[in-house]
């Protein structure tokens, strides 16, 4: 029989006709029988690496398995993918049948919470899921750090044995520094991407979904570490450690990777739909700032997260198949294993701060009123960030052995991106002079994330310098650094983005009054929270230790009062967001912030199909002020015409 | 939903989030630190006596090859699977190591010298298996773990710079007849019986004591297992008020 | 920081205030006290101390970063702070800002001006690594900033001679040999004061880093490696050694004390440990002095040492004998 084409193509509008009954919630594939597939092949797999290699432990001194661990993983992690309901496209394809019909591409299969457990194609749905998702493994890594600055409360009394307090501290880093990679991209990129650029979809709707549905499976299997002892290395994994560690560490590698896998997938599907779906009239000057800083993370997870992939594979086969990539006795290297993750670590840490850099872009035009300052000038910072990463990663190496000439040079080009990011305040304060400034939450905590990422940079200005390096390389000044650069900017930016956004989203409102006491309760603990902390590792405190020197037991123990008063403000968010979303719900229409970009044009929340027509873009999003000034967007362009109706004012593009 | 059902999933949700927080917290986090019996070792006339001994097998399911130190209580004359006890400050601490597991060259053979004990001696008697003792009372502050096969494993405590081998039987009797069951026993078994003293610290506080020989893996696996779980081959000591 | 100002005509009768000039003079008063108090009263103070050569430069080199930063942070803040009090919108006034696009001259001001300020630091950081011998870090098996002096078999106090001092990292105590006097080792740390000093930093087992807080001295001890790092004591005293390199469970606990004593005094300290291994045969129990350390090479290695593919562990084996045994 010949493959049947898909009579529904032929019609240019409305669905096919309806082939079957729905069947039952609880027979369709979803998170339920995803569950169901990871246990079956989690079962599966541990009998077949036991199969293959009963015998076979690492050495006499590990009391498990761990190639049936692997493997065990890797089962349960392609039951749980099965069970979803990912390959089933793939395999209808196979055996000849016609693709689902575009409902299940916007969501509207199902109008209630279903659709947020399935498989579904919707960028919204999928951008969602991920809200949710990130805000869960946000709220799981800071209770480790809870754990932690509990332990650290004194220098000689512990709260856990060693094992225990090293696998908290792995636990709190890596699930910070993995999950959270996508903290920005995945609820806000993911949602709003399309609509910024006037796009109905994105390009790689499967590929897409598959991306969030992994991040469920690698932060259980991150978790489940726990369950074998955790593992001794921390966030960073370095070999031999990693090689000698126990069981745990297989866990962390096979998360890690996982969790790589996703933001590959999600970045080459953010390249290709901003490349490709931009409507006609984005040009590449029209795009909003933030948009530019998906388009650059995206290429840095394209071209870095492969790097560390590869690291975690060389990883779990020299503890699973004694291979000796990372032995330095058998012919292997330790110091290509630290290369290879800080190639890819470097980088990483862009992809962390970059997208706080778009959000905060965006808050500040609107609630200043005013364009974007030096909107080129952003945009280029954003792309030399992105590019200048992949050439500063030898600076975490700088005390490790590398080749002394190596040291001035990386010393210079880690210095030299500081400068593209400087680009980002000049914008920011640029667009500050002379503006009609709005003190909205997201405005608060945009001006929040300046004071931190500034704080946060210049600190990154004295690690670069290598003399000053070797005090502060391993201690707690390091620590400060990266909270206030990553916590600083990004999840304050992540905060920014949610009340900005989050009424667009679900069509509710966040209180107001919640809302302002959690920005100054979160601001002003996590100053005080993080800010010692530079004064400690300059007195000679180290990084992962439960003991330390007595005279800084008393600044130990501000810093611990403080955290926990920081997971108070957390806590005071999590119950804005529950109880606005669940019981007060303030429905939200319009565009309360009269904002100019694309996506609040349109309802709230917006059609499942975000726009009927593909829209025509008039102007920039950024044009505030101007006097007659194009609306962004022609919504209801004329079918068939490029152009539109409008003609071009004089109006000044930067 | 209505409200009233809204909030109950909520509530519900909450419930089984701290549920599993609970359980995680309780029972992996504070597993291996509260399961182990901690053995308190009183003073009598000035001085108390801990009594250890280290097994090459040991009776585990998971775990039969890893080598492990045992415990004796002063008072039941048993010996516990645990290496947590408790000295009372300042007081005169008198070991005997019962060694029992076969010899390994040190990786680093400067920890067959003797540091820290009185006398910077200790003093080393070995028996075979028939109970025949070979070396008697033999006092010395160096066992050269590589030119004659007669160290098994370290005690040491390093922060009050501690460091002791501990002798074992020697290479032929390690080869042949080394116990197979633990706790081991005298009877039957060969081992080396070996005693020093140290004076406890005169503050309380926990120091941590371990052993510096990687196990038969090798140097990296080697300090893997048992070299890095409580209650194996590293353990705590307790200092208390007296 | 000046800028044009778009709105402001000649004849208008109420001009606009000058913000850009105010905001300097502000960051002028406010910027050169800072300056000066961290110069003069901070500096000294300043974290690692200045107990060597390596830790002096290091406080000099974080002073100057200070004094650059401190206007920059200065800078940005009182910018957003009087933008947010100045320019704030009243409560009823909905209107939008001055569209302005862009300033060419702001915009080249601050590139060059970053650029000028980046370029310095990273000029000004180089020398502070060249000048004072790798300012302390580690810089591989083979340096190329050392000290002045000279390498020699043996070592006098008041000479030139370089001390040598291999640190060993192993999981998870600190060790250290002395091949100038016969390969001796020892768990105590001794140095001379104001002699050069060349560590050679390596491990036994796993990753970790030397670091001697109040020599400015930091280096990753990496298997099979040797990591050369040089300082000299200026002062005596007793300064923390601490691991700093994430190496497993104790790794908190890897920490140590060592010392700076007089040139003689450490003479007569060295060559009693010296001769007290000598006595006891310890000496000659260690492994002829190497620059990683290999302990299959002893002048008493038994027929009883298992290698496998001619490589040892403790016991003799790399990995366990149930396992495929050749990599």
């Amino acid at each position: 029989m010949a493959i049947e084409t898909q009579p529904e193509r032929a019609e240019p509008t409305g669905r096919g006709p309806e082939v079957e009954a729905k069947r039952p919630w609880w027979l369709r594939p979803g998170a339920h029988t995803g569950l169901i597939g990871a246990v079956i092949g989690y079962f599966l797999g541990h009998w077949l690496g036991n199969f293959l290699g009963g015998d076979y432990a690492r050495s006499s001194l590990s009391d498990a398995n761990d190639v049936a661990i692997v493997l065990g993983y890797l089962f349960a992690v392609l039951g749980w993918l099965a069970g979803l309901g990912v390959f089933n496209d793939l395999f209808g394809l196979m055996l000849g049948r016609p693709l689902p019909e575009e409902a299940r591409l916007i969501g509207k299969e199902e109008p209630g919470l279903g659709k947020y457990f399935r498989y579904t194609l919707d960028h919204k749905v999928v951008g969602i899921q991920y809200l949710y998702g990130m805000i869960a493994y946000f709220l799981t890594g800071g209770l480790f750090a809870m754990a932690i600055r509990s332990e650290l409360l004194s220098p000689s009394y512990h709260l856990m044995g060693p094992e225990q307090y090293l696998m908290v501290v792995g636990e709190h880093g890596t699930m910070m520094m993995m999950m959270m990679s996508s903290v920005i991209l995945g609820p806000f990129g993911q949602y709003f991407g399309p609509l910024l650029i006037g796009s109905k979809k994105v390009a790689f709707p499967r590929l897409e979904a598959l991306g969030f549905w992994l991040t469920p499976a690698a932060y259980v299997i991150l978790l489940s570490a726990v369950l074998f002892g955790g593992f001794p290395t921390g966030w960073t994994g370095y070999e031999p450690l990693a090689t000698q560690a126990q069981t745990g560490e297989d866990a962390y590698f096979f998360a890690f990777g996982l969790m790589g896998i996703s933001m590959i997938l999600a970045g080459f599907n953010m390249i290709v739909t901003i490349i490709n779906y931009r409507a006609p009239g984005m040009r590449w000057s029209r795009l909003p700032m933030f948009v530019w800083s998906m388009f650059t993370v995206s290429f840095l997870q394209v071209l870095a997260v492969p790097v560390l992939v590869g690291a975690c594979y060389m990883g779990l086969t020299d503890r699973t198949f004694q291979t000796s990539f990372f032995s330095n006795q058998l012919g292997g290297s330790s110091f290509l294993y630290e290369d290879l993750f800080w190639f890819f670590g470097h980088p990483e840490v862009y992809i962390l701060a970059l997208p706080g850099f778009g959000v905060i872009s965006e808050v500040v035009s609107v609630f200043c009123r005013k364009p974007l300052f030096g909107y080129k000038v952003a945009a280029a910072g954003m792309l030399g960030v992105g590019i200048l990463s992949f050439f500063v990663w030898q600076h975490h190496l700088f005390d490790s052995g590398i080749n002394p000439d190596m040291r001035p040079l990386f010393m210079l080009t880690t210095e030299l991106i500081s400068i593209p990011t400087g680009f980002i305040f000049l914008v920011g304060m640029g667009t500050f002079w002379k503006a009609k400034i709005r003190f909205s939450i997201p405005m608060l905590f945009a001006l929040a994330f300046y004071f931190n990422f500034l704080i946060g940079g210049i600190s990154g200005v004295f690690l670069s310098d290598v003399p000053a390096d070797t005090t502060e390389h391993g201690s707690f000044f390091v620590m400060a650094h990266f909270h206030y650069t990553i916590m600083g900017g990004l999840i304050f930016a992540f905060m920014a983005g949610i009340y900005y956004w989050l009424p667009k989203m679900t069509g509710y409102k966040l209180n107001e009054k919640l809302g302002r006491i959690h920005f100054w309760t979160m601001f002003i603990f996590f100053n005080t929270t993080f800010l010692p902390l530079f004064a400690l590792g300059m007195m000679g405190m180290p990084r992962r230790v439960f003991e330390y020197a007595r005279n800084l037991e008393t600044l130990n123990d501000w810093v611990s009062i403080s955290a926990f008063c920081l997971g108070g403000s957390i806590l005071i968010f999590l119950i804005n967001f529950v109880w606005s979303l669940l019981f007060w719900r303030e429905r939200e229409t319009g565009n309360p912030w009269r904002a100019r970009s694309l996506e609040w044009q349109l309802s709230t929340p917006p059609p499942p199909e975000n726009f009927k027509r593909v829209p025509v873009i008039l102007s920039s999003p950024y044009d505030y002020g101007v006097k007659n000034a194009l609306p962004v967007a022609d919504l209801n362009p004329p079918p068939g015409v490029i152009g539109s109706a409008y003609e071009p004012t004089g109006a000044v593009e930067a | 939903m209505s409200v009233a059902a809204r909030a109950a999933a909520l509530g519900a949700a909450f419930l089984v989030v701290v549920g599993v927080g609970i359980f995680v917290a309780v029972y992996y986090v504070g597993a291996a630190t509260t399961q182990l019996p901690i053995v308190h070792y009183s003073a009598s006339g000035g001085q108390v006596s801990v009594v250890l001994q280290e097994d090459p097998q040991n009776n585990t399911a998971t775990t039969p090859d890893w080598v492990s130190y045992y415990t004796q209580d002063p008072v039941s004359k048993q010996w516990l699977h645990t290496t947590l006890f408790s000295v009372p400050e300042n007081t005169k601490v008198n070991v005997t190591i019962y060694g029992y597991d076969g010899c390994t060259p040190l990786r680093n053979n400067y920890f067959s010298q003797v540091q820290g004990t009185m006398g910077g001696t200790v003093t080393v008697s070995q028996f075979d298996q028939h109970g025949k003792e070979y070396v008697t009372n033999d006092t010395t502050s160096v066992i050269n773990s590589w030119s004659d096969c007669n160290v098994g494993h370290t005690f040491a405590i390093p922060a009050m710079g501690i460091f002791v081998p501990v002798a074992s039987p020697n290479a032929q009797l390690s080869a042949n007849n080394l116990c197979s069951s633990s706790p081991c026993t005298p009877s039957g078994n060969p081992y080396a019986v070996e005693t020093f003293s140290f004076m406890s610290p005169s503050h309380t506080g926990t120091w941590r004591w371990q052993c510096l020989v990687p196990c038969g893996g090798g140097y990296i696996d080697g300090n893997s297992g048992p070299m890095q779980t409580l209650g194996w081959m590293m353990g705590e000591m307790d200092v208390v008020a007296s | 920081m000046s800028s044009t100002e778009t709105s402001a005509a000649a004849g208008a009768p109420r001009t606009e205030p000058r913000h850009g000039w105010r905001m300097f003079w502000i960051w002028f008063v406010l910027s050169l006290p800072s300056v000066l108090i961290i110069w003069f009263v901070w500096k000294p103070h300043l974290p690692p101390g200045d107990m060597s050569s390596s830790a002096q430069h290091q406080q000099f080199d974080i002073a100057v970063l200070a004094a650059t930063a401190a206007p920059v942070i200065i800078g940005v803040v009182l910018y957003f702070i009087y933008a947010v009090v100045v320019w704030r919108a009243k409560a009823d006034d909905d209107s939008d800002g001055e569209p302005i696009y862009g300033n060419t001259k702001v915009q080249a001001t601050w590139i060059i001006g970053t650029s000028a300020i980046v370029l310095w630091l990273a000029v000004f950081g180089t020398i502070e690594l060249v000048g004072p011998a790798g300012a302390g870090a580690g810089e591989g098996p083979s340096p190329i900033w050392t000290l002045a002096g000279k390498q020699s078999a043996t070592w006098t106090p008041g000479s030139d001679d370089i001390l040598e001092v291999q640190v060993i990292g192993q999981q998870w105590v600190w060790t250290y040999r002395y091949p100038q006097f016969g390969g001796m080792e020892s768990t105590e740390l001794m140095l001379p004061e104001g002699m050069p000093v060349a560590f050679h930093v390596t491990s036994l087992d796993v990753i970790h880093s030397f670091w001697a807080y109040q020599l400015g001295v930091k280096a990753d001890a990496n298997p099979g490696v040797d990591n050369v790092a040089f300082t000299t004591p200026k002062a005596m005293g007793s300064f923390t050694v601490r691991c700093n390199e994430l190496c497993g469970i104790w790794h908190g606990a890897m920490y140590n004390y060592g010392q700076v004593v007089s040139p003689t005094a450490f003479q007569t300290w060295a060559s009693g440990v010296q001769a007290k291994e000598q006595a006891d045969g310890v000496l000659a129990a260690l492994p002829p002095f190497a620059l990683t350390y290999d302990p299959t090479v002893i002048p008493q290695l038994g027929k009883n040492i298992v290698t496998v593919d001619g490589i040892t562990g403790a016991a003799g084996y790399y990995y366990g004998p149930g396992n495929p045994v050749t990599p």
